[in-house]
């Protein structure tokens, strides 16, 4: 059995490439069982997505420990803990970055011991960056090398039948691209075997204590905990006002910010980059388009 | 008929528009909405006739159901784990107008803590309602089910509701191949819905629901209501055979899975039974006799075919993905009720609570289970209840424990 994990940011399209390997499998003539995989569904949050697939029908469920193939699309989630980017990461999982940097860093980073491979971050359309799925779907089907360029195709127009043509061909021009870049490593992802007794060590089950009830209690003690974490870091798009066109209005950019991110201070809008999720409705609302969308790639590589 | 890659929400979907449901009241919840979401796109683009009504909660939505199915047409609705608590009230009222329609529950376990991923509380709060209650272990199972609950639900002697169960995330948001079958095999299988004297009109009034003052009156209709849901076991075997039948899918009451000359047995119900098959398949390449058996139907209980299928057996381990606080895992208790005494009854009855919330249950779990199932026939005393839980998932929630102390004392300074 094939056993793939995808991993991005709500909203990169993790769901939608899971979605399209799966049929790709599907019509190959695979059993496939994909899902996405989050909590409360937020823009910019950690999700991954899995699929697997088999010749014969597949009992397994849930998430996928031991993956024979993981792609990242946003190197920022690797050190995120909660993405569970390297779990079960073994010496004979592939592992393929969408990233900046080059795989020898990576590999030196994160002391990998499997194959890692990278998938240059494109740089051409910025405003396209964020929607990788068709990119990581093409590359995975590669990687696999039991589903061919034709079989790709079919699986895109039938997942994105219901988008038009020009999402399809958009879609197929980067999923294909990521196909054809990935042919010297073809068919370098095998298929993993289940966990039988052999290896299967027996679980450390414990007893629990019966605790006090005030820490059994499912409870937040502290005030305003939401302003400590720093959801500006899923942010790929960053607003940017020009304060030369701003003109001051005071109340549409900060009325519309779902997050409620930016503050009126002395008649001039300014934006809680700690909090900004980057989602661009201030800057659709701006009436004289004073706000700007800057990726959050140029500040990052403007830090020395 | 199309093999389609479709989650176990669509699934439920495509049950309701085979069914030819023709009134679905509705309330979003999730993981359930992707159901109305479904029913609701193919309304609009007119691949489905019927009328769909948003109510104000899910209280109201299975009042609109009852009421509808008493006016004699055919009705769809679904909800999930608040959603159904919130309903309550009316889940124990509705059965007793006798008027059948299907309920999906897309199970989520309830609060507190709050929680998005599955477990059984929801749905087994319902247990007593009234409602018969159909377990799915596939997304397949949940199509066919569907299909399979309307001719129960309706069926002359029954005329009951019936709830069909899918875990959620496991089954609603996974898309697995699914066989849907034509609309004219299934028109053949599941007629227009016969209202027999279910015929709520104007021109025709009736007092659903009355009160009645006494207790003898009381006692017989609510015997009556459990009679009727009886009758749903030799029903459902005989429209699951005529299912199987037609369509090449068994879907018997009781599933067995290597189990006929099993020592030891798994026993639970969902989707997170399909784990355990897998589990079984590895410990029979070592060579051990281990089955699985999952009821498919909860209620009305399958006694006999439960009896039958664990008679011999040396050891059973219940996995109970709920939790009766104060007492326990709720299938465990249900099953050595219709076991104890009976010759054949297997000595070890094992309990396990797991997959709480949608906690995972690896395969090394389900061969340790056997393990201690089996040491316990071997010395012949039962073991306390298990809960799966590992020491490091209890270094986990410490760490969260510590964060909130801190939390704490800052708080109060």
């Amino acid at each position: 059995m094939y056993r793939i994990r995808f991993h991005g940011r709500g909203g990169q399209g993790m769901k939608t490439a899971s979605r399209l390997l799966g049929t790709a499998f599907f019509l190959a003539g695979y059993q496939v069982q994909d899902a996405p995989r989050y909590g409360a569904e937020r823009r910019g949050a950690p999700i991954f997505a899995f699929v697997r697939a088999a010749k014969g029908p597949i009992f397994e469920r849930g998430v996928i420990r031991e993956p024979d193939l993981v792609i990242v699309a946003d190197d920022s989630l690797v050190p995120v803990p909660l993405a569970g980017v390297l779990q079960g990461a073994g010496p004979r999982t592939v592992m393929l970055l969408n990233t900046g940097d080059d795989a020898e860093t990576w590999r030196h980073r994160l002391n990998y011991p499997g194959t890692l491979l990278t998938l240059p971050a494109e740089a051409a359309d910025r405003a396209e960056l964020r929607f990788v799925g068709a990119t990581c779907a093409g590359a995975a089907a590669r990687l696999l090398g039991v589903i061919p360029r034709e079989t790709l195709v079919a699986a895109l127009h039938q997942e994105l039948a219901a988008h038009g043509e020009q999402v399809i061909q958009r879609n197929l021009d980067q999923a294909l691209a990521a196909f054809d870049a990935m042919a010297e490593h073809a068919g370098c992802v095998g298929e993993g075997t289940a966990v039988g007794l052999d290896r299967a060590p027996a679980p450390a089950w414990v007893e629990l204590p019966v605790d006090p009830a005030d820490a059994a209690a499912a409870a937040i003690h502290a005030g305003a905990t939401s302003v400590e974490v720093r959801t500006g870091l899923w942010r790929i798009l960053r607003p940017v006002i020009d304060y030369e066109r701003c003109n001051h209005c005071w109340w549409v950019c900060s009325e519309f910010c779902p997050d409620s991110a930016i503050k009126v201070v002395a008649g001039r809008p300014e934006i809680d980059y700690d909090h900004c999720k980057g989602c661009m409705i201030c800057v659709a609302q701006c009436p004289p388009h004073a706000i700007a969308a800057v990726p959050e790639r140029q500040f990052s590589e403007a830090k020395p | 008929m199309t093999r389609v890659l479709i989650t176990g929400n669509q699934a439920a979907a495509w049950g309701a528009r085979l069914a030819r449901a023709e009134y679905v009241p509705v309330f979003p919840i999730t993981p359930q909405t992707e159901i109305i979401e479904t029913l609701a796109g193919w309304i609009d683009h007119d691949e489905f006739d019927c009328r769909m009504v948003m109510l104000e909660s899910e209280h109201s939505m299975i009042t609109a159901a009852g009421a509808a199915a008493a006016t004699g047409v055919r009705v769809f609705t679904a909800t999930s784990s608040q959603g159904l608590m919130y309903a309550m009230e009316m889940l124990y009222s509705v059965p007793g107008m006798r008027a059948p329609f299907v309920l999906v529950n897309v199970s989520r376990g309830l609060q507190t803590p709050l929680t998005l991923e599955p477990d059984h509380n929801d749905v087994l709060a319902a247990r007593d309602s009234g409602f018969l209650q159909v377990h799915c272990a596939t997304c397949q199972e949940v199509l066919d089910q569907t299909l399979i609950a309307y001719r129960l639900a309706e069926h002359h002697k029954v005329r009951l509701p019936v709830l069909v169960n899918l875990d959620g995330f496991y089954l609603s948001f996974t898309r697995e191949p699914v066989e849907i079958p034509e609309p004219a095999a299934v028109d053949r299988f599941l007629p227009g819905y016969d209202a027999e004297t279910t015929r709520f009109h104007a021109g025709e009034p009736v007092s659903q629901g009355v009160a009645v003052l006494g207790s003898s009156p009381y006692s017989y209709f609510r015997y009556e209501n459990h009679l009727a849901a009886l009758q749903g076991l030799p029903a459902y075997e005989a429209i699951a055979a005529e299912f199987a039948a037609q369509f090449g899918r068994d879907y018997a009451a009781v599933e067995t899975y290597r189990s006929d000359d099993a020592e030891f047995v798994l026993f639970m119900i969902g989707s997170f039974a399909t784990k355990a098959k897998d589990a079984v398949d590895r410990m029979r390449e070592a060579g051990w006799r281990v089955g699985l058996v999952r009821p498919r139907l909860l209620r009305p209980y399958p006694d006999a075919a439960l009896r039958g299928a664990l008679a011999g057996k040396r050891g059973v381990a219940v996995v109970d993905q709920n939790l009766s606080l104060g007492k326990g895992g709720i299938l465990h208790g249900e099953l050595a009720s219709v076991l104890y005494g009976q010759p054949d009854a297997p000595p070890i009855l094992a309990s396990f609570i797991g997959g709480l919330g949608g906690r995972d249950i690896g395969p090394e779990e389900f061969f340790e289970m056997i393990r201690v199932v089996r040491q316990a026939a071997e010395t012949g005393i039962t073991p306390p209840p298990r809960l799966l839980f590992t020491k490091n998932e209890l270094r986990e929630v410490r760490k969260m424990q510590a964060i909130a102390h801190i939390e704490r004392k800052e708080g109060k300074s």
